[in-house]
């Protein structure tokens, strides 16, 4: 077997200008090509989509989009109580759910070794994938029905408890990141364990769970499947009581307000998409930076 | 982990308690919501039982209420939607980790994970009011020169259709395919790829029959992950596709998912429509919590390490 024998088995590259040889190497160059253009093609609609509701949106903006109530048969008038009920729901949404998913993030990390707490991290993660309409219609059954039908607390404890799970799982993954020894230098010490938690291993990781946590009240910022089956859209005052019937949120607003005939009122759910998409983006990017060199957590 | 060590320690007692409460509770959600859907569809099931499932008749002044329209609409739209998104997610993965420089990397990464943030209704709205109006001037008229022939591709285009309710889905289940993806086809060891460009391998030849090979399992699971997340998926379909409970044979029909149509109707719902609307909900729970734990199985049955792996 000589080598130019086993070269005509098996063509390199290298050099060879053999028409196989151009031929792997131009579909080599194609597939490079075509991995670019996905990427390019993905990005079309962040653009798209951003430009054209700056585009749409900032027109509706002056002070009355701000100040005012909507006015279905008038000029528009504006969001204050989709403004306000969102910043009121996700409030309560995030008195509830942030707890909750960090402690649940604490037993996993801290206390997950075994079968039953591998099952708990299961559970979790399906959690997250639940449909938010489906978390709605629970929240509903559960909460709504008993405190007499819609209203702001049965909204806010579905985003609760879809939080719940996403901050759990990046505090988990966060809280994995500090270095046992840190761990042991404490236990060494002679600190017990729930203060080695609380006090070293909590702190040295605050950053990451800061981060987890704003992400998680971003995502549930601008939901509204939940919201149409537990708050249902109140586009007439703003209730700051928790049971006060029927409330709102921007996302909700948007939403009906699009369907609306009036022009000037679908300009201002326009003006309202602009500033949840300002909120959600704002939200994602300040979290981020509060954590350089980590990863974010993006589902 | 420290299981020996500080036996007797009250605080400590109290704290591993109160935290495994916590961790239990995920467990206590997950009972109540299927309590939840199926105490309120009680009603519904015992009107209809199990033909519920294929009743292709949704009619509220009849009081016939059948769900076999939205379960198909709901599944044909994210069949759709993984169909266009798949190859897509799946070539911004191979570019994420085979081809672009880091500093590419980390802002491709970001812009792609900013595409997640987008709120859902912001989705729809664009959806309607500009991509719909895009498609009917620019794309279905060429597609439907050269498919027209084929049933599926007949019917005149209205903004709201199926077609476009696929698009917008596929755009929005693009970043959880792309990041899955990429996590995986990361996780190949780097052994795989320096084997083969030590056989004289191209990089395309490199990544086909050495890394997807290898990843496969984990690439199936991020396509099945991003199937659940668009069959989930509300506020930009209610908006999108039309909202008729029929069985559509045509992209450009309109029909309804189970998620839209619990969106569109919960708010004037009452007595047994409400009760419907719940059955749908649990179909809905049952048909998304079974893609998402197959898709978790093949994820975490891939090279991830061990779950929970070392930490001492």
């Amino acid at each position: 077997m000589s080598a130019t024998a086993s070269r005509q088995d098996r063509p390199t590259l290298g050099g060879s200008g053999t028409p196989h040889a151009k031929r792997r190497r131009n579909i080599d160059r194609v597939m490079t090509v075509v991995t670019v253009l996905c990427t390019i093609l993905a990005l079309i609609p962040l653009v798209w989509i951003t430009a054209y509701t700056v585009y749409r949106g900032i027109g509706s903006w002056d002070v009355g989009f701000f100040t005012q109530l909507p006015q279905l048969f008038g000029d528009g008038g504006g969001v204050r109580n989709g403004i306000v009920g969102t910043l009121f729901i996700v409030g309560m949404a995030s008195v509830m759910g942030i707890p909750v998913g960090v402690m649940v993030g604490i037993y996993l990390s801290e206390y997950g070794n075994g079968r039953f707490a591998a099952m708990i991290r299961f559970l979790t993660d399906n959690l997250t994938g639940v449909p938010s309409i489906v978390v709605g219609l629970f929240a509903y059954g559960a909460i709504g029905l008993v405190t007499g039908g819609f209203n702001a607390f049965t909204g806010a404890f579905a985003l609760a408890v879809m939080m719940a799970p996403i901050i759990a799982r990046t505090t988990e993954e966060i809280l994995r990141l500090v270095p046992a020894s840190i761990r042991e230098a404490s236990l060494a010490l002679g600190v017990p364990r729930w203060k080695t938690i609380t006090r070293v291993v909590l702190p040295t990781a605050l950053s990451g769970v800061i981060t987890g946590v704003i992400l998680a009240v971003a995502r549930v910022a601008g939901e509204t499947a939940p919201l149409i089956v537990t708050i249902l859209g109140n586009n007439y005052d703003i209730s700051l009581n928790p049971f006060g019937g029927p409330s709102t949120t921007l996302s909700l607003q948007v939403y009906q307000l699009a369907g609306q005939p009036s022009q000037e009122v679908v300009s201002n759910a326009w003006g309202g998409a602009l500033l949840l998409i300002i909120f959600v983006l704002g939200l994602s990017i300040g979290a981020r930076l509060i954590f350089k060199g980590g990863k974010g957590a993006s589902f | 982990m420290f299981k020996k060590l500080r036996r007797g320690n009250l605080g400590d007692s109290i704290f591993a308690v109160i935290v495994f409460l916590f961790g239990v509770s995920m467990l206590a959600l997950i009972m109540g919501v299927i309590f939840q859907l199926w105490i309120q569809s009680g009603d519904s099931r015992e009107e209809f039982g199990l033909s519920f499932l294929w009743g292709r008749e949704y009619n509220p002044s009849t009081g016939i209420y059948g769900a076999l329209p939205f379960i198909y609409g709901t599944l044909v739209t994210a069949f759709n939607a993984i169909v266009i998104a798949g190859p897509i997610g799946l070539g911004i993965a191979v570019f994420l980790v085979e081809v672009a420089p880091e500093r590419i990397n980390r802002i491709v990464g970001f812009l792609v994970e900013m595409l997640a943030a987008i709120p859902s209704i912001v989705y729809g709205l664009w959806g309607f009011f500009v991509l719909a109006p895009f498609l009917g001037d620019y794309v279905v008229p060429p597609l439907q020169g050269v498919f027209g022939w084929i049933p599926i591709f007949q019917g005149t285009f209205v903004p709201a259709t199926v077609f476009t309710a696929s698009i917008v889905l596929a755009v929005m289940i693009l970043p959880t395919v792309a990041a899955i993806s990429r996590d995986v086809i990361r996780a190949v060891p780097d052994a795989q790829r320096e084997a083969m460009y030590a056989l004289g391998a191209t990089r395309w030849e490199m990544f086909s029959r050495a890394v997807l090979p290898y990843a496969r399992n984990g690439v199936l699971g991020a396509l099945i992950l991003g199937l659940g997340r668009a069959a989930g998926e509300t506020m930009a379909v209610t908006f999108i596709i039309g909202n008729r409970p029929e069985i559509f044979s045509s992209f450009f029909g309109q029909g309804a998912t189970i998620a839209s149509q619990i969106a569109a109707q919960f708010p004037e719902a009452g007595g047994l429509t409400l009760s419907v609307l719940m059955q749908l909900g649990l179909i809905l729970f049952i048909i998304t919590i079974t893609i998402n734990v197959g898709a978790r199985l093949l994820v975490s049955l891939l090279s991830r390490g061990p779950e929970g792996g070392m930490r001492t």
